[in-house]
């Protein structure tokens, strides 16, 4: 799971990596109580899982009262990239000498973590010319490691003990937490001289939840996504109106793909897992006849084991039982298919012999 | 290095045959389990012995052993070849009991295995100079001979293209596209959807690359870590020759969404699909729009070399 800003803050302050004050809130009236407790000046954060806040004008300085009145639920009802503000962090400005970056990420072709650290910091890190990379294992690192990346990103010998104490820190939240990815950009470097983690990232393994059940209250899922877990699928909802499922990641996804390529917009991609079931495929059109905004369904399913009149008959249930009254646009590769597409000859699902023809159909009659 | 290939056939007997090697089934009494090694004992695989603690004494399907420990059926049938189907929470102690045992090729079909627990394992995969292949994957299957995974028989056919495929359905759909246009499969690798493999992309194409039945290989790429570009750059710096064509999943998908795989995501550019396509572009591998168009672009990749 990817945790919030003030989330990652949280797991910062319970692994000793200093940060500014702060208190979170989603509601103004809680709102107001942290913003007398943390007094003025402070910056209104909203808390969104996606970069670029601060360009789209989620992150605003905060001086008095009037201010705090209108910023407040300006912020909190921000869209940023689609996503919308979750909570809002207010926290103490910081006395800024200088940005660094500092990371440590799973590097998934040399399968081991990574130090990734700079003395360039603030920005995205991709757009950084001078990067410090440090291939460690399993996670943990040394004092040795930690001296080099310190002296590479020229920090002086003052800062070179609490940075490498903040990186082992780091380190150990990667490897207990199990993270992805844990990022401080930017790491500051205050006027006094000592160093501070002004915001966080961190992303966890969810197949490692099982173990973590301390990290289970940041998890955010939707009605419907937490639904689809539960029957095993994996779902991503969308802007669009065309409801994507098939059996595969890899093939949902290519299917998705050829669907925008031919103008379709897809409302959800929904992976069913690699072997259909009557249940299933019921179960999914389940799921999606909950959601308002799809017009219409497009189904890629690779049959292989399962037989395709197994689920025409998924949609025919659906249809009787009154699950479902959208238009379905369906391809099945597998055994059978002359006879599910008699099955399904008086019903609202067309089968198509390739997914392009079905896409083409889809896109066709949903934007009529 | 371990020859997949061999562990996989055996050497040629007398008369050029290969033999049938033996497979031993972790979790064979399982929902899933028994479903897969009925179907794999029906394309001809040789399945020795099944695993499933507490069953020790059972028969499978009234004439496969089944023991209590892998070290005991590798002792009585002396497989190299293990499939593991047991759920993912147990995968760790299942693959290091396998590799402990002596198994030189695991198959780790489940899906949800915690990275840790995934790298722990390839710590001794390297010692053991053993080879996992997953986990989340549908496994290998060398067509008309063995097939250790859970894809379905139909979409393949004995040739001479390797398709190396991140994807199960994919592997399955694009393989029946080749087989329909006339190009069978010498060998077919599921690396699987997962942020950690076993065996990567460029460990694959290094067991396939100097097989002298090939003639030329299709890579299935999806969004995420940078498998395909890594591959491509060794293409490059080896000066491979034969025909490759790529496909890419995930073109269109949004960023930072995990798209079923749990190693589906792009981060800031990072997985990228535009940053995969023109990697392949550099090694001069042409990339399919669609899944259908792959046979195609093989067959004037083929022509045109």
């Amino acid at each position: 799971m990817r945790l919030l800003e003030y989330q990652a803050k949280e797991l910062f302050k319970e692994f000793g990596i200093r940060t500014p004050e702060s208190v979170s809130s989603d509601n103004i009236e809680k709102g107001r109580n942290d913003a007398k407790k943390l007094g003025y000046p402070f910056v209104i954060k909203a808390q969104v899982p996606v970069g670029g806040r601060g360009k789209a004008g989620g992150i605003q300085k905060c001086n008095n009262d009037d201010e705090f009145e209108i910023k407040y639920p300006q912020i909190l009802d921000m869209t940023i990239k689609g996503e919308k503000t979750r909570a809002i962090l207010l926290e103490k400005m910081a006395d800024i000498e200088k940005e660094l970056y500092l990371s440590l990420f799973l590097n998934r072709s040399k399968r081991c973590y990574t130090i990734i650290a700079s003395s360039e910091g603030g920005v995205e890190i991709e757009s950084v010319k001078t990067q410090t990379i440090k291939e460690i294992g399993l996670g943990d690192v040394d004092d040795k490691t930690a001296k080099e990346v310190a002296n590479e990103i020229g920090l002086n010998d003052n800062q070179e003990s609490e940075f490498i104490d903040m990186l082992k820190r780091l380190s150990k939240l990667t490897v207990e937490k199990e993270a992805e990815l844990a990022e401080i950009n930017p790491l500051a470097i205050l006027k006094d001289g000592t160093l501070m983690a002004l915001d966080g990232k961190i992303m966890t393994d969810d197949n490692s939840n099982f173990r973590h059940e301390e990290l289970l209250k940041y998890q955010e899922k939707s009605e419907l996504e937490e639904q689809a877990e539960k029957s095993g699928f994996s779902l991503v909802e969308l802007d669009g109106n065309i409801a994507v499922i098939g059996n595969g990641a890899g093939l949902v996804m290519s299917t998705f793909d050829m669907l925008a390529d031919n103008g379709g917009k897809p409302a959800a991609f929904l992976d069913v897992g690699g072997s259909a079931t009557t249940e299933s495929v019921y179960e999914a059109l389940t799921l999606i006849s909950k959601m308002k905004k799809v017009k219409g369904i497009l189904v890629n399913l690779y049959g292989g084991i399962v037989k395709t009149t197994t689920v025409a008959s998924a949609f025919i249930q659906a249809y009787n039982n009154n699950i479902i009254d959208l238009p379905v646009f369906a391809r099945m590769m597998g055994s059978e298919s002359d006879k599910a597409k008699e099955m399904l000859a008086d019903t609202k699902t067309k089968m198509f012999d390739s997914v392009e023809a079905a896409i083409n159909s889809a896109v066709l009659e949903v934007n009529k | 290095m371990t020859d997949v290939y061999e562990i996989l056939r055996g050497k040629k007997d007398a008369s050029g045959n290969y033999q049938n090697q033996s497979v031993i089934v972790q979790g064979i009494t399982g929902k899933y389990g028994s479903v897969h090694t009925k179907l794999m004992m029906e394309y001809g695989t040789n399945i020795a012995a099944g695993v499933t603690p507490g069953k020790g004494g059972q028969k499978f399907d009234e004439r496969i052993p089944i023991y209590d420990t892998v070290k005991e059926a590798v002792d009585v049938c002396g497989a190299q070849i293990a499939i593991i189907f047991v759920p993912a929470k147990f995968f760790l102690s299942a693959a290091k009991e396998a590799l402990d045992s002596g198994i030189k090729l695991l198959v780790a079909i489940p899906e949800h295995v915690p990275i840790r627990d995934t790298m722990e394992v390839i710590e001794l995969v390297k010692q053991k100079e053993a080879i996992m292949i997953g986990p989340n994957t549908p496994g290998v299957i060398i067509p008309g001979l063995i097939k250790v995974g859970i894809m379905p028989a139909s979409p393949f056919s004995a040739g001479k293209i390797a398709v190396l495929s991140k994807s199960g359905t994919l592997l399955y759909e694009i393989s029946n596209n080749l087989t329909s246009a006339g190009f069978g499969q010498n060998i077919t690798i599921g690396i699987g959807g997962d942020p950690i493999n076993g065996t990567r992309m460029i460990d694959a194409f290094n067991i396939v690359k100097d097989e002298p039945e090939l003639e030329g290989m299709v890579i299935v790429g999806e969004i995420g870590g940078d498998a395909e570009e890594v591959l491509a750059q060794h293409i490059i710096d080896i000066g491979f020759k034969k025909p490759i064509v790529g496909y890419i999943a995930g073109r269109r998908a949004p960023k930072e969404k995990r798209m079923g795989h749990a190693g589906a995501i792009v981060m800031g550019t990072y997985g990228s699909a535009e940053s995969k396509i023109s990697m392949f572009a550099k090694a001069n591998i042409p990339v399919a729009k669609r899944p259908g168009e792959i046979a195609i672009l093989l067959a004037g990749k083929m022509n045109s070399q």
